[in-house]
């Protein structure tokens, strides 16, 4: 078997008690201190995770704008420089290509921040399509996120601008952290407020440990890939591969408020109008399990005795300290209340569909 | 770190048996606990089920997955540790004390089949 790749913080993890597994063929930590104390750390104060295996794409020159435009549902043109905004990226019969952030570094200059899972895809994808110049800078850029209430305190201490003003979804391209170079935007994957720096991979070993270390006082813990998966799906942030997929559309994921049908032409316009017209066959919903069990991927969804949908993504959440699920289900059967049953390894559990996101954070 | 008290017995599965009398404690090791993460739901028998060597008799449920319980001996459930349906995570703090599992009045000890805690520890150490 081939050598995973690893991203340029690898070295540091057994520093912190990392446990390390594949993912996207990546060697990246699944926890450190453990699942429900990381999590519960981004909830109450500040968690660092190392999310280098992201992939980044550039397009850049007068077509960017409409090569962007051509392969997102989202509307790119209402989209400043300094601005990021998320959107699926769809294929011709509606399905998801893969789900992406989309930063305008400049008016003809454009970062595409796509999952590792999907970045060779991606990328034949993105240059199959686009006119304007394609470079995938996923190799030299490493990536953190500094998720949590306490994220701006740290970072205030460690930067040379304030980005208390930064708003949602913003970002600077310009700011040094402990002296190096950072692109860094209000986004992240958690539900809570934070950041996430875009660093030179050869920097990101100092600027992590630099946050670590600023973050002492404020109890911050290094954050595996276990917790940022139950920190997501609280929040109900979709995860590629599980909600979407090449035959899942964003508008059956719940997704149409980042769907611009309206406003543009782009790869799936006509299929998904297409759907929107017929009505969706199935739509996904939160679900709630009433007993501690988890109803994991896959894990068959009855009404009626009847299979009637499955679930895509399914955890114990340990803010709500409920078994908490995600699943694709008959728009009919997606009411708030619907009592439903899942199958849990052969045993019938009771659930029902709940409000989402399962978590919101007070304000 | 892993430990492995004396006098525990083993198993394979990661298992420990304390024996009391006719009677046969039952939880699972700290490097199982370890493996598993945080563990969020354990499912128990009911008090009066009969176990056989091997037999299913529960599960235990962590954030990352899902493991079964194995019977290390034979014998009738007497006591389950109902504490463990609010507070599972005992399993995690202490798995050898307020994380243990069942009590089982043994009707067959299979000792052939159990470890001793050097005997596990060379397994687990593999």
């Amino acid at each position: 078997m081939a050598q995973n790749k690893r991203t340029p913080l690898y070295s540091l993890y057994h520093l912190y008690g990392a446990k390390v597994v594949d993912f996207a063929g990546f060697d990246m930590p699944v926890q450190f201190s453990g699942i429900m104390k990381e999590h519960v750390a981004v909830r109450t104060a500040v968690g660092l995770f190392d999310v280098s295996h992201m992939g980044e794409i550039e397009l850049s020159g007068p077509d960017a704008l409409s090569d962007v435009q051509k392969l997102i549902t989202n509307d790119a043109s209402r989209l400043k420089v300094s601005h990021a905004m998320y959107s699926p990226m769809c294929n011709e019969h509606g399905g998801t290509v893969d789900d992406i952030l989309v930063y305008r570094l400049a008016f003809d200059r454009f970062l595409l921040v796509v999952n590792a899972s999907n970045r060779f895809k991606d990328l034949a994808w993105i240059s199959r399509h686009a006119k304007s110049h394609v470079i995938d800078r996923s190799d030299d850029v490493a990536l953190l996120a500094l998720q949590g209430p306490k994220a701006l305190d740290v970072l205030k201490t460690v930067t040379d601008k304030d980005l208390s003003s930064l708003p949602y979804y913003g970002f600077d391209q310009d700011v040094r952290v402990h002296g190096r170079q950072c692109l860094i935007s209000r986004t992240g994957y958690t539900g809570e407020d934070g950041f996430e720096l875009y660093i030179d991979a050869a920097d990101a070993m100092d600027v992590f440990v630099a946050l670590l270390e600023a973050g002492q006082v404020e109890g911050i813990v290094p954050v595996g890939l276990g917790a940022r998966d139950t920190l997501r799906l609280e929040a109900r942030l979709p995860l590629y591969g599980h909600e979407l997929t090449d035959d899942i559309s964003p508008l059956e994921a719940g997704l149409s408020p980042f769907v611009k049908l309206d406003a543009k032409d782009f790869i799936g316009r006509d299929a998904l109008l297409l759907q929107k017209q017929q009505s969706l066959s199935r739509k996904a919903a939160g679900i709630a399990l009433t007993g501690r069990s988890i109803a994991r991927e896959q894990a068959e969804i009855f009404g009626d005795d009847q299979v009637v949908g499955y679930v895509t993504s399914g955890t114990f959440g340990p803010t709500l300290q409920k078994s908490i699920a995600l699943a694709l289900l008959p728009p009919a059967l997606t009411e708030i209340g619907q009592t439903l049953e899942v199958d849990v390894r052969g045993k019938k559990m009771q659930a029902q569909v709940v409000k989402t996101p399962f978590y919101r954070r007070s304000l | 770190m892993a430990e492995y008290p004396q006098e525990l017995r083993y198993t394979q599965e990661h298992e420990w048996v304390k024996f009391e009398g006719d009677l046969a404690r039952i939880g699972i090791t700290s490097f199982a606990q370890s493996e598993l993460g945080d563990i969020v739901f354990v499912e128990l028998p009911s008090v009066g089920q009969i176990l056989r060597l091997g037999d299913t008799f529960g599960t235990v449920e962590s954030v990352k997955t899902v493991s079964d319980l194995f019977a290390p001996v034979a014998g009738e459930v007497v006591e389950v540790n109902e504490s463990l349906n609010d507070a599972p995570e005992m399993v995690n703090s202490d798995p050898y004390g307020a994380g243990w599992m069942v009590m089982v009045k043994v009707t067959d000890r299979h000792e052939d089949q159990l470890l001793s805690a050097t005997q596990y520890k060379e397994h687990v150490n593999e």
